[in-house]
């Protein structure tokens, strides 16, 4: 597929990969007219046409997944039947079940292609998608294939599944299912109770026709009984649960409410004749039901709960006596030797024996330059190979590792208990004890002047006082506000993260990938101007190299032209060599592009050029801070305090005070250690505690913290356990996202004040002991909606007003 | 007066029939995925597009190998 554009009168053609959408340096891969960037996007192509599986490309553009980085993996070991047995969620032994963890789909073209995966393989009877979960839901049939050929065809059309044991996430489905059943259950009960009560409300027949009466009044007991004992289950529990630990939680009135809503009802339709309030009861937890769903409305894709399993490999390769045999990771033990190829990850801490180690330490620091180690080196778990293979001998077993250590640390467990109480539940107390004694009051007076009286007025100010509007507004507002910071790339784990969120007083950041930008540097060209053939040279050498370092600089060459390389060699931790039309270009570090042998330490931010052997100037790569850092900084110290913790040295001190100014607390050379102790010792001066951070090692920090948000340039991939997940390119709404969250509260706390007034309104009618089932029945939802009316138009006003939508 | 008792028994079973339905959606797992089965549903007609296109192609191919033969027969 061929582009033309127009720049600078200059007429350049562009090159777009048929299967990827990538430029293509030539047209020197091709089928028939299409183009693609490299023999990876070709062959998934190719595999493709050959099954007629073209419509893959007419339903997106360019839908592939680039195969330029990819290696393929030699997944023999499926083969291992104890493996096997653990990832097949079921099995007859005619048909299997299993799930895979797609990350890479990501658009239409995606579901169709891996539902039509049994034309690729007919030993698959049939495949779904989970689109929003990114999952794929194989069966196929034992005999014809197994987990092996499957996986390899998954991989071999770009769909690499993530194979790892963490299945958290699939346990949560059943609460959702049980969520519906309720729902849907009151609602139906509510429906039915509505109708059969309109008579009572409207006062027609009743009296005609006494008996009839009575019918409806026994079927509203009967519609009544499965919302009373199945629907509003949830807030029994609850309130006993914070009962039994002495915390009297929004659930308590609630219970007590619907508790005696339905005794008074049934007491009132058995032996006084009457009608009761089932109409309002069924109407009550159908409508406290919706809240909770949409306060459960939670991001499917996203994992906040992930850990390092999920993010190791489940099988390791070793070799002995020369022979190479992959293990489940679980077998590995200390002193064995383990083969690690480019772009694997290293597994348990071990020492380096043979080849160039080149480690991306990403995953656990967040610095995304990889390191280059030395024979005899150790090497810590979490670390990627970059380059070639390389052979380590473990000497701690995965479970010892410094990584798991870090994990399974003590300090770095937070238990789920919220540590902030939600609004909602901490005037719950007051407001129970205060309900309470009005209705024991009232109850008192009217024992001494019209006992009859005295019952009904103390159950009716529990019915009337029950915080329906007060319990409603939470969820609404607060769900809400989760989908709008959603809609803005902040995602929360829940609504509690809010209220946390408004309640931040001190900021803690980390440097390396948070306030700095991953993979993006700042790119300078020391040395004499570079010509423009001189560039397109350069361009396409780095071209070739996945090293962060080639991209960075390959982003900085924007207009230059691809030319096709003749030959490329790269020799990880040194450099790289091209030949293109006849130059030979060297790009690396100054010992390897000038080849004298100058052995120089700190030049990994200094990438050296050279041409024909002469060198042209270096590459200066520094650290990039994110756009709008110094406007952000102010805006949030307006109201917080601010510190930077940094795992490296003081090399950017300078020119971090720059943007933070001399005031701010910033801390060096801090191991997770001494960043989750930081966030303690804040905490103990009472501080509230938002940590931002990226890596690994911010978790123990992340958990400690009050709220750990984890910024992330891709969602979908790992980000240590947080609360919320910040996409990057958000970051500088920080502080706006803050002051909404504040917002936020203050709505519930407007709605709270604005559902009091219908309660004391209701409270008239209890205590003078003439509540009607009218009354209840229309005061009930009149609260209810107008509170949920109230707080989304608010929620909405306010989001627009700071255009989050 | 019966008459209205019939009513609510059927209007009941009615809602009830409803509510089984709905039921019914839930626990097959028609609430699973909100997203994927409104992607899917356009895939239907592609199936019948690809087919056809696939005749057409066949079609001129032949019609264009016809033609080359009728010109090298001329030559």
């Amino acid at each position: 597929m061929e582009r033309i554009e127009l720049q600078d009168t200059k007429v350049k053609t562009q090159l777009i990969c048929y299967h990827c959408g990538d430029e293509c340096p030539d047209d020197s891969i091709h089928v028939n007219e299409k183009i693609f960037c490299c023999n990876g996007c070709k062959t998934v192509y190719e595999i493709l046409e050959q099954n007629n599986l073209c419509d893959y490309y007419s339903i997106d553009k360019n839908p592939g997944i680039t195969q330029k980085k990819q290696t393929k993996r030699n997944y023999d070991f499926l083969l291992d039947e104890d493996l096997v047995k653990k990832l097949i969620e079921f099995s007859d032994g005619k048909i299997s079940k299993v799930t895979f963890n797609i990350p890479q789909m990501h658009c239409s073209s995606c579901i169709w292609i891996l539902e039509n995966l049994y034309k690729l393989n007919p030993g698959i009877i049939n495949s779904q998608v989970n689109f929003l979960q990114k999952k794929i839901f194989i069966n196929f049939s034992s005999k014809n294939t197994n987990l092996n050929e499957i996986v390899e065809l998954l991989d071999s059309i770009g769909y690499e599944p993530q194979l790892n044991f963490d299945n958290t996430t699939t346990i949560k489905k059943s609460d959702y299912k049980k969520l519906y059943y309720k729902i849907g259950i009151a609602g139906f009960a509510f429906g039915n109770i509505m109708l059969l009560s309109f008579p009572e409300y409207l006062s027609l027949g009743t009296n005609e026709f006494p008996e009839l009466k009575r019918i409806f009044a026994y079927i509203n007991i009967l519609l009544s009984l499965p919302v009373f004992f199945f629907s509003s289950s949830d807030y029994f529990v609850s309130s006993w649960k914070g009962l039994k630990k002495k915390i009297i939680n929004i659930d308590v009135p609630l219970a007590l409410g619907i508790l005696i809503l339905f005794i008074r009802s049934l007491y009132e339709i058995i032996f006084m004749n009457g009608a009761g309030y089932l109409d309002t009861l069924a109407g009550l937890i159908f409508f406290l039901l919706i809240g909770k769903l949409f306060q459960n409305k939670t991001y499917d894709t996203l994992n906040f709960e992930r850990n390092y399993k999920s993010y190791f490999p489940i099988s390791v390769t070793i070799k002995k006596d020369k022979t190479e045999t992959t293990i489940p990771i679980e077998k590995l033990g200390v002193g064995n030797r383990i083969v690690i190829r480019n772009n694997e990850l290293i597994p348990t801490d071990s020492v380096l024996i043979k080849g160039k180690a080149n480690i991306d330490y990403s995953f656990v620091t967040g610095e995304s330059i990889p390191t280059t180690k030395v024979n005899g080196e150790t090497i810590f778990a979490g670390g990627r190979q970059m380059g070639s293979a390389i052979e380590l001998e473990t000497i701690k077993e995965v479970s010892q590792s410094y990584l798991t250590q870090l994990w399974n640390s003590k300090a770095f467990i937070k238990d789920d208990e919220p540590k902030i109480v939600s609004f909602a539940n901490s005037i719950s107390k007051h407001f129970t004890i205060a309900i309470l004694l009005i209705g024991l009051t009232a109850a008192i007076y009217w024992y001494f002047v019209n006992p009859l009286l005295a019952f009904n007025a103390f159950t009716a100010v529990l019915i009337i006082a029950c915080p329906c509007a007060l319990a409603l507004s939470t969820p609404f507002t607060m769900g809400n506000t989760l989908r709008i910071f959603g809609k803005n790339k902040f995602y929360l784990k829940n609504t509690y993260a809010i209220e946390k969120l408004a309640a931040v007083d001190a900021i803690v950041l980390d440097k390396t990938g948070t306030i700095t930008e991953n993979g993006a540097s700042e790119v300078k060209f020391v040395g004499e101007v570079l010509t423009d053939n001189e560039g397109s040279l350069i361009k396409s050498t780095v071209r070739n190299s996945s090293h962060p370092l080639s991209l960075a600089i390959y982003n900085l060459l924007v207009n230059e032209k691809l030319l096709p390389t003749d030959y490329f060699d790269e020799e990880p931790g040194k450099g790289i060599t091209a030949v293109i039309n006849g130059f030979e270009i060297k790009i690396g570090a100054k010992s390897f592009v000038s080849e004298k042998n100058i052995d120089d330490k700190e030049q990994s931010t200094k990438v050296y050029v050279s041409i024909n052997r002469k060198v042209r100037g270096y590459f200066n790569i520094s650290n990039k801070y994110r756009s709008g850092l110094m406007e952000i900084i102010s805006e949030l110290g307006e109201n917080n305090k601010i510190s930077i913790l940094s795992g490296d040295n003081e090399s950017e001190r300078n020119r971090l005070q720059e943007f933070f100014g001399s005031n701010k607390e910033m801390l060096f050379n801090q191991s997770p250690f001494d960043k989750l102790n930081y966030i303690t010792s804040l905490q103990q001066n009472g501080k509230k505690v938002l940590m931002i951070g990226d890596g690994l090692n911010d978790a123990g920090a992340l958990k400690q913290s009050d709220i750990g948000i984890s910024i992330s340039d891709d969602v979908n991939n790992f980000s240590p356990a947080c609360d919320g997940i910040l996409d990057s390119n958000s970051f500088s709404r920080l502080s706006d996202f803050i002051k909404f969250a504040k917002k936020s509260k203050s709505i519930i706390i407007t709605s709270f004040i604005l559902s009091s007034i219908y309660n004391l309104i209701g409270l008239y009618y209890a205590v003078s002991g003439t509540l009607s089932p009218i009354i209840a029945a229309i005061l009930m939802p009149v609260s209810s909606i107008t509170v949920v009316l109230f707080t989304t138009l608010s929620v909405n006003f306010f989001a627009r007003k700071r255009r989050f939508i | 007066m019966s008459v209205i008792l019939i009513l609510i028994i059927a209007s009941l079973l009615v809602a009830g029939g409803f509510l089984i339905a709905y039921i019914w959606a839930v626990r097959t797992g028609q609430y699973d995925d909100k997203y994927t089965p409104s992607v899917r549903i356009l895939f239907e007609d592609l199936k019948n597009n690809a087919e056809s296109a696939k005749k057409m192609a066949d079609k001129l191919r032949t019609q264009n190998e016809e033609l080359k033969n009728d010109k090298q027969n001329q030559k």
